[in-house]
């Protein structure tokens, strides 16, 4: 895999927004004294009468931003997740969600993969809170390509947006040009034994899974799960029907994000055997995100593993 | 102010207060003490002070108003209805299944309201941010917001101020209730938030002390916020309140911060401004 471009999907959000903030004068950026790891850095140096540091006040900084867009602009607030929908949980909850105001979270540092910082950095439960309230939108990107294009659908949209992006480069996997729907999951790989689905950095981890799988002769459908809500319940529905089997993978908490989104999905509408991936109700901790990853199974190798054991192979 | 312009501010008072007292008869709960210390305030800002437009109550231009202690919305709620925002006939169905009137300000449901609030030290940030972005929308209307004395516990509000005045802005007129009493009873027992002009001053803004019961010191603290506006620091007006004014029994007692009048209360309360309307009008 040494040839595979690599890019971190907080990169492409500094990038997006400078390329978007090109063309809208009514795009903001807020950070929270973050702006080198966020990459909202970017941005500040093509318009820095637009990029507004709040200081270490990520709570203050969520409700203004929730102020300014009610003057029409379209802020994007950025720091880590474990600040934005940790922290400034309530806040997003109050003054951004029960309003329905038109406030992007570019929420950086997601899950695990934030490597040497520790558990205290290590936000694994983002999707859960933020899926909590009504009317939110929460896009996963997979790689460098749907990421940019994620946040370009984040500022089209009306209404808040969660947006969680990661530390560590991963694989390229989509085409330029890739289209990208809000709450639509996308096939990678076709299959019929079983399917994956998967959202994040652990999505090229799904396909080397399902290759692995398909030299076993195990026909593993790979489902790229952008959006985790609103849940687009039709493919998964389709999977559970064609497939019988479904394993999630997440770099989150196995508790309330997208594995138990799509349990409650099957549960209600078409009961199938389900097996979470993701970090088991466990704080995480210091070392490499690599080597984390593999530790916490979040890698191709477990996923193959327990999608054969989930098929009693 | 002239003195028939006081003597009108007076009677819309008294109105509002008579609103409060609807409200939260009607609602059967609600917080009438903070909103009827705030009443003069409301009356003063929806009157006087404020650019508004009760027929265009979204005008992009207009002048902003965040309630950050939310919980006192019958006192808005009235003054709102006072003004013409929408018809006084609707205080009664304050927290009513299915009313508009929501038990904290809705921005979506009640016209004339600009954020909506309740969660106490928020307000405050999301005024910041309307000031911000007017400044960088070059904008010149301007955002007030209104907190109470128990609010200031909250670390937020202390976020949201040093932000203010680190961009400089004097678009933004903070004012503070100080009618000393919270739910658990005196603010300076429950949790001490004095001295509170220095921590605003220490914090870098321009603070004028008033009493917030008297439309001559509401005045004169409006037109200091007006004289600091291009000079760079944010204003903050530290109103001297009495909780409950101008319902006898509720003046200075804590147990009126959140409970609605009964019938005999509320028909005395109405009786007692009744009468003030008479003695304003005669005088």
């Amino acid at each position: 895999m040494a040839d595979v471009k690599k890019v971190a999907t907080r990169q492409s959000y500094g990038e997006a927004l400078k390329e978007l903030g090109a063309v809208h004068d009514n795009l903001v950026v807020l950070d929270a004294d973050l702006a080198n790891a966020t990459k909202t850095d970017i941005f500040k140096k093509a318009y820095p009468d637009r990029h507004f540091d709040c200081g270490i006040a990520e709570a203050n900084m969520m409700d203004v931003a929730a102020g300014m867009s009610t003057l029409g602009l379209v802020p994007f607030v950025s720091t880590f997740a474990m600040f934005a929908a940790g922290r400034a949980f309530e806040m997003v909850r109050n003054t951004i969600g029960y309003p329905h105001l038109n406030v992007k979270i570019g929420a950086t540092h997601g899950g695990i993969s934030v490597g040497e910082d520790g558990a205290s950095h290590q936000c694994c439960e983002d999707f859960a809170l933020m899926r909590s309230i009504p009317g939110m939108t929460i896009m996963s990107p997979s790689d460098d390509v749907e990421a940019r294009a994620m946040v370009k659908a984040a500022y089209e949209m009306e209404g808040p947006v969660y947006l969680r992006f990661c530390r560590l480069a991963t694989p390229v996997i989509h085409e330029e040009g890739f289209d990208f729907k809000v709450g639509k999951g996308e096939v990678l790989a076709q299959g019929t034994d079983v399917a994956i689905i998967a959202n994040g950095i652990l999505v090229p981890e799904a396909l080397d899974a399902a290759k692995a799988l398909a030299e076993e002769g195990i026909s593993a459908r790979v489902i790229n799960m952008g959006t985790i809500k609103p849940l687009d319940e039709e493919i998964v529905l389709k999977a559970a029907k064609e497939c019988g089997k479904i394993v999630t993978v997440e770099e989150h908490s196995i508790i309330g994000g997208l594995g138990e989104a799509v349990c409650s999905c099957v549960a209600e509408h078409c009961p199938v055997p389900v097996k979470r991936i993701g970090v088991n109700d466990e704080f995480g901790h210091s070392g490499p995100a690599v080597e984390l990853l593999k530790q916490f199974g979040l890698c191709a190798d477990n996923i193959a593993k327990q999608t054969k054991a989930l098929l009693g192979k | 102010m002239t003195a028939e312009q006081k003597k009108a501010l007076k009677l819309h008072a008294v109105a509002v207060r008579e609103g409060i007292l609807t409200g939260t008869h009607g609602a059967k709960a609600g917080h009438p003490g903070g909103s009827l210390s705030s009443a003069d305030l409301f009356t003063y800002l929806y009157f006087k002070e404020m650019n508004i437009d009760p027929a265009n109550p979204k005008g992009e231009d207009r002048d902003r108003f965040v309630l950050s202690k939310g919980h006192t919305a019958p006192g808005l709620y009235a003054a709102l209805a006072e003004r013409g925002f929408f018809p006084k006939e609707d205080l009664p169905t304050l927290r009513h299944v299915g009313s508009y009137l929501q038990g904290h300000p809705n921005m979506n449901t009640v016209p004339g309201v600009d954020m909506s609030t309740g969660s106490l030290g928020q307000g405050i940030s999301a005024a910041v941010g309307m000031a911000k972005g007017a400044k960088y929308l070059n904008k010149d209307f301007r955002v007030y917001t209104l907190l109470g004395d128990g609010e200031l516990a909250e670390g937020q509000v202390w976020e949201a101020t040093m932000f203010a005045a680190h961009y400089h802005l004097d678009n933004l007129c903070i004012i503070v209730d100080l009618n000393g009493l919270q739910i658990d009873g005196p603010t300076s027992v429950v949790m001490n938030t004095a001295p509170v002009d220095e921590k605003f001053e220490a914090f870098g803004c321009d603070v004028v002390e008033i009493e917030g019961n008297d439309f001559d010191e509401l005045e004169h603290g409006f037109k200091k916020f007006h004289k600091n506006i291009g000079k760079g620091k944010p204003t903050v007006i530290l109103m001297h309140t009495t909780k409950g004014k101008g319902v006898s029994y509720m003046e200075n007692q804590v147990g009126w911060h959140g409970k609605a009048p009964n019938d005999a209360e509320y028909a005395q309360g109405m009786a007692e401004l009744a009468e003030a309307r008479k003695q304003i009008e005669e005088a």
